[in-house]
């Protein structure tokens, strides 16, 4: 079961996850991660629709999820997990998300202090829903595939 | 039978299949009917509460349940169900960082916040980790700082120095008949622990003042405004701009109240809506003007519950809204408040960066320690009244109180002329004749004679210490109010 904890982004997803980062701080941000067998190939922006303050929560609306589910069914691949900021705090889970976590997902998280995207984590549930798993962020190559641009071209949207 | 869509992170718990074969007639026996035959999927669906769990969402054929008829929902063959995720975190909020657990005592003690998914677990251990600080123990300190920790809040600070008295107690429900006479602190202590012992109750005696407020209130989350006089509003409301503390705030008077929150980041604060304090004495204070004894309750619970709500970090709270409440009409009123740019205390460039002087500011200075001599000029002790009333002189007493206090204590002999009434009654009074007026302690009788001798009147001397000093030295038989 190591590989489930191992979680390969491409250059471009760690930029668009970053930028968007930078582009909602000081609220967070919150996405999607697109790609096949554990590598990230595509981000899927989505919009924050949390009413209790962006500052400290997301939540995306099971729209958002079902639209990104099925982004990642047309172009051959699975929804792997999501990414969010942690404006002004350190990359690693909180109370409230581990609360609302699912099982199997990959949740990056990115850091972002003071408008600047610094550590960036990923995160998976333990199957006992009792604490996150720090999983290990690799970094592959940009995968010019139509399909990942196509997804990639998202970003952003939020 | 149905087919029920699984999402893909519970893919593992169903062999990989992205949609299984359920049988029932209910969203609920479907449901139930899944987690039979996939064991797995039950921890991640319902709660420990057996309750489907709040992030997870269930459409029939493209209708959120929610809308329908909950889990209750009827299920046709052929239908579709899915099972939807909705994803949600975020950074920790400062409470929990570290949120304290719950013992099995307290989790039996808060079970109806558990059982609601805005509070629940996370959301109590926030409130035991939650720190507030109550400036007050009267009428609205009580209800705020009972209700307070009966929620639960973990720490409760209450600053006070005062005594509690007899007219304390038609309002002032953290203190009964048994603690007249003791600290108000005391008494709050007691009951709040008889209420709650898990709470943390720290207690000040001391006056608020510019020199303490900034270091008295670090420790705190949230800061509850309970007084009843300007100047320490407006350092109850500098000190949480200062120190960043948000500040339920709550005003009461007669049958009206007031309730915001001040002082937030991005809301106004007390000085963008009221930049000056009205010139002393305009506005009468609860012992002058009287306030119905339930109308603290009102606006004290708003208090505390925009307190919980800003320590859960859920709903909308009272932040740039401006709540007045009419308790003979049954009314609420609800005035939007904007963030003043130029507010000299929360504005872009504030003008008041450290605390000042209050009673300046505001325009009262403390009270003067008492003059051991009576100018008797202008002023009469009530001993010397009596004496001079025994001897038989001509005097005309002036009670210049309202009728329904004047039901309540009179001098003998006095006749009833309210302060508002004293311009237009002035003919009804001899400018020859020597006069004697009063109130209930004096202020309001001080200005009466001001008017009189303003209008001609020879002789006015103002009743020191009013009819409650005439009572305490001449007269104890009479109530006391």
């Amino acid at each position: 079961m190591a590989d489930e904890r191992r979680l390969i982004i491409t250059p471009d997803v760690d930029e668009a996850i970053r930028r968007h980062g930078r582009e909602t701080y000081p609220h967070e941000c919150c996405g999607a991660l697109v790609g096949t067998a554990g590598a990230v190939t595509g981000t899927v922006a989505l919009p924050n629709t949390t009413e209790e303050g962006p500052r400290r929560r997301f939540l995306v609306r099971p729209s958002d999820y079902r639209d990104a589910e099925g982004r990642a069914t047309e172009i051959g691949g699975e929804l792997l997990g999501f990414y969010h900021s942690h404006p002004d705090h350190p990359a690693r889970p909180s109370q409230y998300d581990l609360d609302h976590a699912w099982p199997t997902f990959a949740y990056i998280i990115v850091s972002v202090m003071n408008g600047a995207a610094g550590d960036m984590t990923v995160w998976y549930l333990k199957h006992d829903r009792s604490t996150f798993e720090e999983g290990s962020l690799e970094h592959g190559k940009n995968s010019h595939s139509d399909a990942a641009q196509a997804v990639h071209g998202q970003a952003g949207r939020g | 039978m149905a087919k029920i869509l699984i999402p893909t992170p519970l893919r593992p718990y169903t062999d990989k299949q992205d949609a299984v074969d359920a049988s029932g007639a209910t969203v609920a026996e479907l449901l139930a009917d899944l987690t039979r035959k996939h064991s797995g999927l039950k921890a991640h669906l319902y709660n420990e509460q057996g309750k489907l769990r709040s992030f997870v969402n269930v459409y029939v054929n493209d209708e959120d349940i929610r809308y329908l008829q909950k889990e209750q929902t009827p299920v046709n063959a052929g239908d579709t169900v899915s099972i939807i995720p909705s994803v949600a975190g975020g950074a920790p909020t400062v409470a929990d960082v570290a949120t304290p657990e719950l013992t099995n005592d307290e989790i039996k003690r808060y079970s109806r916040h558990l059982i609601m998914p805005e509070v629940g677990v996370e959301g109590q251990r926030k409130l035991k980790a939650g720190k507030v600080l109550c400036i007050g123990a009267g009428g609205l300190g009580s209800p705020v700082a009972m209700y307070l920790a009966a929620a639960g809040v973990g720490t409760l600070g209450i600053v006070d120095f005062d005594v509690v008295d007899f007219s304390n107690l038609q309002r002032q429900i953290l203190h009964g008949t048994p603690d007249v006479g003791r600290s108000k602190l005391a008494s709050a202590k007691d009951r709040l622990q008889a209420l709650n012992p898990n709470v943390n109750v720290v207690t000040y005696e001391m006056a608020i003042s510019s020199e303490n407020a900034l270091k008295l209130f670090e420790p705190y989350d949230v800061i509850v405004d309970g007084t009843d006089n300007f100047p320490t509003r407006y350092l109850v409301n500098d000190a949480c701009v200062l120190t960043g503390k948000p500040n339920a705030y709550g005003s009461i008077f007669r049958f009206e109240g007031q309730a915001s929150v001040f002082a937030t980041k991005e809301g106004p604060c007390y000085r963008c809506l009221y930049p000056e304090p009205p010139p002393p004495g305009l506005v009468p204070s609860c012992a002058e003007g009287g306030v119905l004894g339930v109308l603290p309750g009102i606006i004290g619970v708003i208090q505390a519950t925009e307190t919980i709500k800003l320590i859960l970090g859920v709903g909308e709270p009272l932040i740039g809204r401006f709540l007045i409440f009419d308790a003979l009409r049954m009314k609420f009123r609800e005035l939007k408040l904007r963030k003043d740019p130029d507010c000299p205390v929360c504005g872009t460039h504030p003008t008041v960066t450290q605390l000042i002087d209050y009673e300046q500011f505001c325009g009262v200075r403390p009270a003067a320690p008492e003059p051991a001599t009576v100018n008797t000029a202008t002023e009469i002790t009530s001993v010397d009244l009596k004496q001079r009333l025994d001897r038989g002189d001509k005097l005309t007493i002036v009670d210049v109180r309202e009728p329904n206090e004047y039901q309540i204590n009179r001098i003998p002999g006095s006749q009833l002329i309210p302060l508002g009434d004293v311009p237009k009654r002035v003919d009804e009074l001899d400018p020859n004749e020597e006069i004697v007026v009063h109130c209930k302690m004096g202020g309001r009788s001080a200005k009466a004679a001001d008017f009189l001798r303003s209008v001609g009147f020879k002789k006015v001397l103002n009743l020191k210490g009013g009819i409650l000093d005439w009572i305490d030295k001449v007269d104890p038989t009479q109530p006391k109010y």
